[in-house]
């Protein structure tokens, strides 16, 4: 009972949170005049009418940073519980843990070597 | 049923029950309570710091800052939020309407959420998770989609291309944080932040992992998008980033949103490194936990400003480097160190007691340490080593311009 206590506290939170930013937005809408033509609606860049589709299709460079962090966000997942128990663990969870955080290094000094870190 | 009623915020529920209330629907009203309590805090002392903020900056740019509305321009972010409040609110022609909305309220609810876990006094706490740093984890990495959907929806490529930027940065900053967020975790062996404080009664975990203080300092500068990290915001190069196509309340929430996002790494970094609400006398008073914590996360927060201002913005291949090649590697040596050196205190039998009392945590603290410093001085060294061949490199491609092989030299 007293986790699910804890549970619905953040579920309450979750609902109230969205209702802070939203009353300010929805309440100026009384408030502010509303005078709308295309030249003020038009996409500010730099003062020239802009040239072409934005959405288009994009570096490679940045998939690839994803999915360095995509590597370590999940391995870090497994390593919480390891940290969390690790005061009560032998030299044997030490091993276990160097393993697996080698494994972790080893992903990233591949992509090193690849060059897939530089910023082009 | 005067002791149930004493403390009216934790107890709220059981006092209702006690006077015959539904349980239900006493638990629910605690719960909203709290919810607006804890929520509320935060924005009004964002108010304050704002003004703060400004005055500081103003300083250091020999400049006064804000003065004109109410004692001291105390007033002035009030004046800002009612002139946000009656501007006009402009969506661009080819806009995704529906994200483009969303986007703002994202930004501002993401921040406002961390706060269910953080521990105010060892009685006041919104919700005690007992994952609470994964909760935080969770909850932070929400703030890349309010960058990436703000950046898309505009239809404006300048958004679209610090949206990108930005991404990559928060994205990347974010492995060595939870890497540090290890640490803490592995040596008060729980989630929860009501533990991890109250496991640094002996001793604040920044006297035995002050490396780990540190990763976590810099990648939350780089999480919040601050200078020398601002790269979202770089003038000279995206017009003003992800958000450029905002206007009225919808920038303000961004803006907002952001100077939340410090405050609440502060208090973090206090939680977490700097013993949170802990100081003398809290046992016995409580409330007094709320005083030190405030204290705490202000010294965060002016060392947050100080490299807010006085340091150079950098380049983003400069930001995405430093990142991967320098606080990645530097983290996983630092939690295997951490690993090893824990492991050896536990088999020499010198970890803290139970009570885990100033003394008995003094051992271990002082090995952490010495480790701690170790790593800083291998590191400091490579950097030297690094920066000197660096230097002659240049220093020979220099003078290889001023006297070509061929030439005669000293003419």
């Amino acid at each position: 009972m007293q986790l699910l206590n804890e549970w619905a506290f953040i579920g309450v939170f979750f609902a109230i949170a969205w209702v802070f930013p939203l009353l300010p937005i929805v309440g100026s809408w009384f408030l502010r005049p509303h005078k709308p033509n295309a030249i003020k609606q038009a996409t500010y860049e730099c003062g020239v009418e802009t040239v072409g589709d934005t959405w288009v299709q994009f570096k490679v460079q940045y998939y690839i940073y994803a999915l360095v962090f995509l590597v370590f966000d999940v391995e870090m997942v497994f390593l919480f519980p390891w940290a969390v128990a690790y005061k009560q663990l032998d030299w044997f969870a030490f091993g276990a843990g160097l393993l697996f955080i080698f494994l972790l290094a080893d992903a990233l000094i591949y992509a090193w070597r690849k060059n897939a870190l530089e910023w082009i | 049923m005067e002791q149930q009623c004493r403390d009216l915020i934790n107890t709220l529920a059981a006092c209702m029950v006690a006077n015959g209330a539904d349980p239900n629907f006493a638990n629910l009203i605690s719960a909203l309570l709290g919810v607006v309590l804890v929520a509320t805090l935060p924005l009004l002392t964002v108010i304050l710091l704002i003004w703060v903020e400004r005055k500081f900056a103003a300083r250091i740019q020999d400049r006064l800052g804000p003065n004109r509305v109410g004692p001291f321009g105390l007033l002035q972010s009030v004046a800002d939020a009612l002139k946000m409040l009656t501007k006009e609110d402009i969506t661009p022609a080819g806009a995704d309407r529906f994200i483009y909305n969303l986007a703002p309220i994202i930004a501002f609810a993401v921040v406002v959420l961390i706060w269910a876990v953080i521990p105010f006094t060892p009685m006041h706490v919104g919700s005690d998770l007992s994952v609470g740093i994964l909760y935080f984890v969770g909850v932070g990495s929400i703030g890349a989609v309010k960058v990436m959907v703000a950046g898309w929806s505009s239809n404006n490529k300048y958004a679209l291309l610090g949206a990108f930027r930005t991404i990559a940065q928060l994205v990347s900053y974010e492995v060595p944080m939870i890497l540090a967020l290890l640490i803490p975790v592995m040596m008060s062996g729980s989630m929860s932040m009501q533990d991890i404080t109250w496991a640094q009664g002996g001793m604040w975990y920044i006297f035995s992992a002050p490396l780990a203080f540190a990763i976590f300092f810099v990648s939350n500068l780089a999480e919040t998008g601050r200078a020398p990290f601002d790269l979202l915001e770089a003038e000279s190069e995206l017009v003003a980033g992800y958000n450029i196509e905002y206007s009225g309340f919808k920038f303000g929430m961004f803006m907002a949103g952001e100077f939340m996002h410090v405050f609440t790494v502060a208090v973090l970094t206090a939680v977490l490194f700097l013993g949170g609400w802990w100081g003398p006398g809290v046992e016995q008073i409580p409330i007094l936990g709320f005083v030190y914590l405030g204290l705490k996360t202000m010294a965060v927060y002016f060392l947050m400003l100080l490299v807010r201002n006085t340091v150079p913005r950098f380049r983003i291949d400069q930001v995405m480097n430093f990142n991967w090649k320098f606080m990645v590697p530097l983290s996983i040596v630092l939690v295997l160190v951490q690993a090893f050196l824990l492991r050896v205190i536990t088999s020499l039998g010198l970890a803290p007691n139970e009570a885990g009392d100033f003394v008995s945590s003094l051992p271990q603290t002082l090995i952490l340490l010495l480790g701690n410093l170790a790593i800083i001085a291998v590191v400091l060294n490579m950097i030297r080593n690094r920066g000197r061949q660096q230097r002659l490199a240049d220093e020979a491609a220099r003078s290889e311009l001023a006297h070509p092989a061929g030439a005669p030299a000293g003419d």
